[in-house]
């Protein structure tokens, strides 16, 4: 990471949640996933991010707890480092160099200063299993170096190693093969299945393995959806297994129960089956789990499941097999059709979701928000089905309007085509099927265009197809004498010279119509229909067009096929300028002039941001990321920032966000957001662990008080923000701390006390402590940036805390309690 | 090999019937099997399986239990409510008691093979002391409320479980009271059913009772207190069978769906010694009910409705690769149940309860090899021949000229004389049968029909002469002493001077016919001897063993020829002894001195002498040389076994002339197809 001045790319959530089995906490209270570099804390009651625990610098590929101290969590990451964390505060307790890229962590309670991790040397298929000795030191960064290797030529995936019974013996599969090494012994037993020569057995190859927690058992998914059952597995003859056989495709993984009395085990049908007692006939089912089941984890306590599914879904599924809550990330199962796009409403982040569904995404929470059912079909998971595809979608009239193209093509002639649009109902708060258009076209629909100007009293649709039209489609009345109700037709069909139609775009007032026919762009007259002017370059077929905003909306911008960037001036009809740039993306700022185009060059993508009336460009970044971009969207801030600097004003309105070709979300940011991100969930997390004590009720009253203060004072002095909160820290300090360093509560009380009596001037103290969970959530949104700044003058200036302080705590009692602030913790993590 | 005019013949509708008990014999290593028409067959296990012995059913002798008591005696008892003891030297049943209590479900032999328990349908247990010659009741134990379906002795002698419906009793053996009552579940899958049979029990020397039911279940239960400990849900249908190891290490159970588990006892952790019966491997070689497990020291053995008995080894229990190693499934019995008038180009089939004369079609066409010819006259059905009484056919035979037809069931022999009329055939039965003629167990014409000759369950030969209106009794061979090994095979010569005879435990006889002496004896072999044929002209004896062993011996010079040395020093091409099943038959080319046809159910071979033997780096099965290599490849490349595996299962290859050859088919799809319909089971994807 670049820690420098400027504008950087970061990535900004959406990261894989199902890369790597995720991890319940002791108490089944909080759920761990890796997400990309960080760790990710839910709370398994609510759903919500508590935490996010950030420090490795490269992808995160295990988690464990510490089994010798269960509030405390090991990860492991391709940067080479074993980390340490306390879980409930967020903190990093230590880092362990390995220095080389760990793929796998395996924790064990026997094994108490050791880890063990996969790790890939010399060749790039062949990994390891090796055990790491952490070294017991009081500092925070320790090196480990000491690795001794227990299983060559190991699968790379954490799925395929499995310890069992306390770890007596590890087992580990690969293609044909499970090895079983059993550390007091020292040996290693392997067990062959015959292979792919024998047709019969062509799909036998192990995909998983686990362990029964009680007994010499061990399971092994195949290929072929088989589970088996292996015991007596120390004898290399006396060996034997059996068969448990539902799944019809390959087993994603398995699970027992922490009694060992159930098996748990999930695959492409996206069932959950529990296998009791390991048999055949005495099963029991969760079916339509959404997505390929990835994952099963199984809580400590034996109260809760989890399944981590191919759509970036964690579902915490109870024992009695319900499923109680769903984490739902970014879905990047399939390609994406229909681009990004911001829904004028929600501000939301809308593209293909899972199949058949539109996906919004907060991107501000990285949530997915909900999905919205286009296709409304079954989804049949057939390999060499052909489905029906999402294709094409578009927001009209600040969100009112939803357009939707799905298509399926079984055979070159016969395509199957559906245009959809939806209206957004204010009652539900949800889109709700209008118009559905069997065959819009008679070829693949190219664009989608709403006009999107204020003015304009009916609503228009423009879609341009391979065919060679574009369609104009009007919203009319279609009341009858049953109901009031309206519905969109075709109004005009355009076309020139049998071209296919590649693009169409409106301009910002709506008047205009621009419609690419191969190499030829058209300009229709919005109100007549006409055909207004023609501009041809002879560039290639056009791919892209966008008309300039606000001061340069009399600019027109192509984009053609051979790399030529064209704009052309609409009142002069002429081209004002061209340039040779491969351009991939081109979208235009919704808040300002600017257009970023994204470039393909031979290294990378270069990122360039100008204005249509000026030919030199506002910015340029080069190589924002070494693959093809495929998306970019440019998301309005809900604060302007106030950027000076030149290279940053494109900035202030707007956010632009790109896709990958390998589906990463990423963003320019001078700032990463999950600086933004972790204050709230800091202090979500303080006033989370608050048990409702009196002493809770006391602390709600009193940051009541605090809120009328500062309404107050807001209204007398609206200009100056004073920091007001500024005993806040004070009391989340003495939360936050962990309660065994803390000094005794009979110490602490007169201090605690002492603190909540300085305010006098209590107006209301006859609120319920109904209303206080409201009045907190507004104060936790607003004090964001105020602790934030509050930290910051802590560590500069300690008189001029204690200044502020000092009509609220007695300057002795904020001494005292700062002693214990800065009383060395590092022996903590010692432990 | 040569070209040869094939008939193959399908049909023979041959039907074998359902297995209904199967009892394993440590210590001879051999396996009775009782089927559903009351036949008992042993199988001998140390040599490859064979059948060597069998006693023809009674239509009234439904066998319902088998069991092994002192070591060499085989008890069997049935619906019709008696005990059977079998005479495994005579091929004979020795006696029938009548239990006096309805109909026999089951059947225990004690641990020690002194005393022997049936379980009635009146619910009543009755215990037999086994005497040397006899069984003798001895005492009734308490008297149950519904039919005793399954019974197990403790394996120290002490206690008795026995299944009834709903519920397992445990007796006291002593003194025959019930001491324990284990109520057994009826519901099945949440649906409860009307009854649940005990179908079987097995009782472990810790006291452990294992039961299998109607429900599907598997259950463990601790018989000292009562409870149940562990409950295997298996099958959607019926469990039916039983059989424990005799290391009590795991147990084997057949259900109606044609499924076997095997279940072991396995050791919880490594390091405990805390043991949990597992269910580990299911075997699915069967397509109906398995009614009857076996559990041998290294195989199990399953059979059922579908007439299969199979033999599958376990794999870690079998120490060296061998003919043990392998699956063996075994449909049809090891006998010949077809024979041949050459001359009238008839076929004789040997049914249950009748005979069936065919005439085979014919046809003028040629064609080039491989082709298949239309038939100008189709096969004709001459004759349907039943017996009277409600016993089974042992043995039949037709003469070579298609005069005479004989066969034999347990006590009664029949001789018909055929006239041929142009299409007419008029059957005359030959009456006034000798005394000594009561039952066969061998049959044989002699090649100019002219002398019958008959194995009689006596072990004497009898030597009859057929003239025109009867017959005329000229000698009877007196028995060798000594044991009987396997059931009586005959040979004769096909000048008539001599007649072979197998089945003693001495070896194979060879007889003058014309002098009516005996002539020689060729030399024992541990393995019985499977078939048994002389060649013309050099009047030498091939002898088939059951560890595919060949053997020629000469019977003017009362040894072994070179040939057969040769081969003896040389050893068979390791691929000709894993074969499966053992030779049923052997005839001769009558042109052709040097070639030997034999066949099994899955190949015919024609032997040819004059060529080398293959070694174990040659290839056995050469498919026919194609006709354009040079005549130097085929003759590097030819080997003495000529070898065709494209008729199966066969059950009977003969060469009718020195250009046609009689092939009888039986395919496998034809008696499933006859079969009672399998309990239906969803197949996915379908």
């Amino acid at each position: 990471m670049v820690e420098e001045e400027g504008v950087r790319v970061v990535r900004c959530g959406g990261s894989e949640l199902n890369f790597r089995r995720a991890v319940f906490s002791a108490d089944s209270k909080y759920i761990f996933c890796v997400s990309g570099d960080y760790i990710k804390v839910y709370s398994t009651a609510t759903e919500e991010c508590v935490h996010i625990l950030q420090g490795h610098r490269n992808l995160v590929t295990g988690i464990q707890l510490n089994p010798n101290n269960h509030l405390q969590l090991y990860s492991c990451s391709f940067d080479g480092t074993i980390k340490l964390w306390d879980y409930i505060d967020g903190i990093l307790i230590k880092t362990f160099r390995v220095g080389c890229e760990l793929h796998a962590l395996f924790t064990l309670s026997c094994a108490e200063d050791s880890v063990f991790v996969t790790i890939n040397k010399e060749k790039p298929d062949v990994f390891q299993l090796a055990s790491v000795k952490l070294p017991k030191s009081s500092s925070q960064e320790i090196e480990a170096k000491e690795l001794s290797f227990v299983l060559d030529y190991v699968n790379q995936s954490p799925k395929c190693i499995a310890f069992g019974n306390e770890g007596e013996y590890v087992a580990a599969v690969r293609d044909f093969y499970l090895s079983v090494y059993f550390f007091k012994k020292k040996t290693t037993t392997r067990f062959t299945l015959s292979s792919s020569r024998n047709k019969k057995h062509a799909r036998n190859n192990f995909t998983c393995v686990a362990c029964h927690p009680k007994e010499d058992c061990i399971a092994t998914g195949h290929k072929d959806g088989k589970i088996r059952l292996w015991r007596n597995f120390d004898d290399e003859k006396k060996y034997t297994y059996t068969c448990l056989h539902w799944h019809h495709d390959l087993v994603m993984d398995l699970a027992f129960s922490v009694t060992g009395s159930s098996l748990l085990s999930g695959g492409r049908e996206s069932v959950l089956v529990e296998w009791r007692e390991a048999a055949e006939k005495n099963k029991e089912f969760l079916p339509r789990l959404g997505a390929t089941i990835e994952h099963i984890s199984v809580s400590p306590a034996g109260d809760l499941f989890c399944t981590s599914h191919s759509d970036n879904k964690i579902t915490i599924i109870h024992r009695n097999l319900e499923a109680s809550a769903v984490i739902q990330g970014l879905v990047k199962d399939r390609s994406i059709l229909t681009g990004l796009m911001i829904d004028p409403r929600t501000k939301a982040l809308v593209l293909n979701g899972k199949p058949g569904h539109l996906q919004f995404y907060s991107l501000q929470s990285d949530k997915q928000l909900y999905n919205l059912d286009i296709i409304q079909q079954e989804y049949i998971n057939d390999s060499g089905l052909i489905q029906i595809e999402l294709t094409k979608a578009a927001f009209g009239c600040y969100g009112n309007w939803l357009a939707t193209v799905e298509q399926r093509q079984e055979k070159e002639t016969e395509l199957e085509l559906q245009m959809k649009l939806w209206m957004y109902n204010k009652k539900t708060q949800g889109f709700v099927l209008n118009t559905k258009v069997n065959m819009p076209h008679e070829d693949h629909i190219t664009a989608l265009c709403f006009c999107n100007a204020e003015k304009s009293e009916n609503s228009t649709l423009v879609t341009a197809s391979k065919d060679g039209h574009f369609k104009v489609w009007i919203l009319t009345d279609d009341s009858d004498i049953y109901k009031k109700a309206v519905g969109w037709t075709c109004d005009f069909v355009g076309s020139y010279h049998k071209y296919q139609a590649t693009h169409c775009c409106f301009s910002e007032d709506g008047s205009l119509l621009a419609v690419s026919f191969e190499e030829i762009v058209t300009i229709w007259d919005s109100e007549t229909w006409e055909l207004k002017c023609t501009f041809c370059q002879r560039a290639g077929k056009i791919r892209h067009l966008c008309f300039g905003r606000l001061t340069c909306s009399k600019y027109l911008l192509g984009v053609s096929e051979n790399g030529i960037l064209c704009c052309w001036n609409l009142l002069s009809c002429a081209l004002e300028w061209s340039t040779k740039l491969n351009v991939r993306v081109m979208e235009p700022d919704p808040n300002s002039e600017n257009i970023a185009a994204v470039a393909q060059s031979s290294v990378g993508s270069d990122l360039f941001v100008f204005k249509p009336s000026e030919p030199r460009p506002l910015y340029i970044q080069k190589n924002i990321c070494r693959e093809e971009v495929l998306w970019g969207v440019f998301v309005p801030r809900d604060v302007p920032e106030s950027f000076t600097s030149e290279d940053y004003q494109w900035l202030n309105r707007s956010q632009f966000y790109f896709l990958t070709k390998s589906q990463s979300l990423l963003t320019f940011s001078t700032q990463s957001p999950e600086e933004k991100l972790t204050p709230t969930s800091k202090q979500l997390l303080a006033e989370e662990s608050l048990p409702t004590t009196p002493f809770y009720f006391l602390l709600g009253k009193h940051r009541q008080q605090q809120q009328n203060e500062k309404l107050n004072e807001a209204l007398e002095n609206e200009l100056v923000q004073l920091p007001l909160t500024e005993n806040i820290p004070a009391i989340s300090e003495l939360l936050r701390t962990p309660a065994h360093v803390l000094p005794s509560a009979s110490f602490l009380c007169s201090l605690f006390v002492n603190s909540l009596l300085l305010s006098k001037e209590t107006k209301s103290a006859e609120e319920n402590p109904d209303d206080v969970d409201m009045e907190e959530e507004k104060e936790s949104d607003d004090s964001d940036e105020e602790s934030n700044f509050t930290e910051k003058i802590q560590d500069i200036n300690n008189t001029d805390l204690e200044e502020d302080v000092i009509h609220q705590l007695s300057k002795s009692e904020e001494k005292e309690l700062k002693k214990f602030r800065k009383v060395d913790y590092s022996w903590i993590a010692a432990l | 090999m040569g070209e040869f005019n094939v008939h193959r013949v399908r049909f023979f509708n041959y039907v074998p019937s359902g297995i209904r008990c199967v009892a394993y014999n440590n210590q001879s290593n051999r396996l009775a099997v009782s089927r559903t028409d009351g036949t008992v067959e042993i199988y001998n296990l140390s040599a490859n399986y064979f059948q060597e012995k069998f006693f023809p059913g009674h239509e009234s002798r439904a066998t319902e239990a088998l069991c092994w008591a002192k070591g060499q005696r085989l008890f069997s008892a049935g619906l019709n409510g008696e005990i059977i003891e079998y005479d495994l030297q005579e091929l004979t049943i020795k006696y029938a008691v009548d239990a006096f209590g309805g109909p026999i479900w089951s059947m225990a032999a004690s641990p020690s093979g002194s005393q022997l328990l049936v379980g009635c349908e009146d619910g009543s247990v009755k215990l037999f002391q086994i005497t040397p010659d006899r069984i003798q009741f001895e005492r009734n134990f308490d008297r149950q409320k519904s039919r005793i379906l399954s019974l197990s002795w403790h394996p120290a002698g002490t206690h008795v479980a026995a299944g009834c419906i709903d519920y397992i009793s445990v007796f006291d053996a002593k003194s025959g009271s019930a001491i324990g009552k284990m109520l057994v579940d009826r519901q099945y899958m949440g649906v409860s059913k009307r009854k649940c049979i005990i179908w079987g029990v097995a009782f472990l020397s810790d006291g452990t009772v294992i039961s299998v039911d109607s429900a599907g279940k598997v259950q463990i239960w601790d018989s000292a207190t009562g409870t149940l400990v562990k409950n295997h849900l298996v099958s959607n249908a019926d469990v039916q069978s039983i059989a424990v190891s005799d290391q009590e290490d795991s147990f084997v159970v057949g259900t109606a769906e044609g499924t076997v588990f095997h279940f072991q006892l396995v050791s919880v952790t490594s390091s405990s010694s805390e043991k949990q019966w597992v269910r580990t491997k299911p075997f699915q070689h069967h397509t109906h009910d398995v009614r009857a497990v076996a559990h041998s020291p290294t195989a199990l053995i399953s059979g059922g409705t579908d007439t299969h008995l199979v033999i599958r080894p376990l794999m870690e229990k079998v120490e060296v690769k061998n003919y043990d190693a392998a699956l063996r499934k075994i449909t049809f019995p090891h006998r010949r149940l077809v024979s041949c008038a050459k001359k009238k180009q008839l076929l004789l089939f040997q049914f249950a309860h009748h005979l069936e004369l065919w005439r085979l079609g014919s046809t003028v066409a040629t064609g080039k090899n491989g082709d298949t010819l239309p038939l100008s006259k189709n096969a004709d059905h001459l004759l349907h021949l039943k017996t009277k009484g409600p016993e089974n056919i042992i043995c039949s035979s037709i003469s070579p000229c298609g005069g005479w037809i004989a066969c034999s069931t347990a006590s009664r022999f029949f001789l018909y004389r055929l006239n041929y009329e142009h299409d007419n055939i008029s059957l005359q039965r030959v009456s006034k049968m000798p005394v000594f003629l009561r039952s066969a167990l061998q049959i044989l014409f002699s090649e100019d029909s002219t002398k019958l000759f008959v194995a009689s369950n006596q072990r004497s030969l009898h030597v009859i002469r057929l003239l025109e209106g009867g017959f005329k009794h000229l000698h009877t061979f007196q028995p060798q002493s000594g044991p009987v090994q396997s059931a009586c095979l005959l040979a004769v010569s096909p000048d008539g001077a001599w007649l072979a005879a197998s089945g003693a435990a001495a070896g194979v006889l060879v007889y003058s016919v014309r002098r009516l002496k005996l002539h020689c004896t060729v030399p024992a072999y541990n393995f019985p001897v499977t078939a048994l044929g002389i060649a013309p002209n050099t009047n030498n004896l091939v002898i088939a063993h059951s560890d595919q062993q060949v053997f020629e011996y000469s019977i003017p010079d009362k040894q072994y020829t070179e040939w057969s040395r040769a081969v003896q020093k040389q050893g068979f091409h390791h691929l000709w002894l894993q074969r499966d099943t053992p030779i049923t038959h052997i005839s001769f080319h009558p042109k052709r001195p040097m070639h030997i046809l034999l066949h099994d159910t899955y190949m015919f071979c024609l032997i040819d002498k004059s060529l080398p033997l293959p070694n174990d780096k040659t290839l056995l099965y050469n498919p026919l040389p194609p006709t354009n290599e040079s005549d130097v490849i085929r003759r590097r490349t030819a080997h003495a076994f000529k070898i065709s595996k494209k008729y199966k299962p066969l059950l009977f290859v003969d060469l009718l002339d020195e250009k046609t050859l009689v092939a009888v088919e039986r395919p496998l799809d034809d008696i499933v197809a006859q079969l009672p319909p399998p309990i239906k089971k969803k197949k996915f994807g379908t």
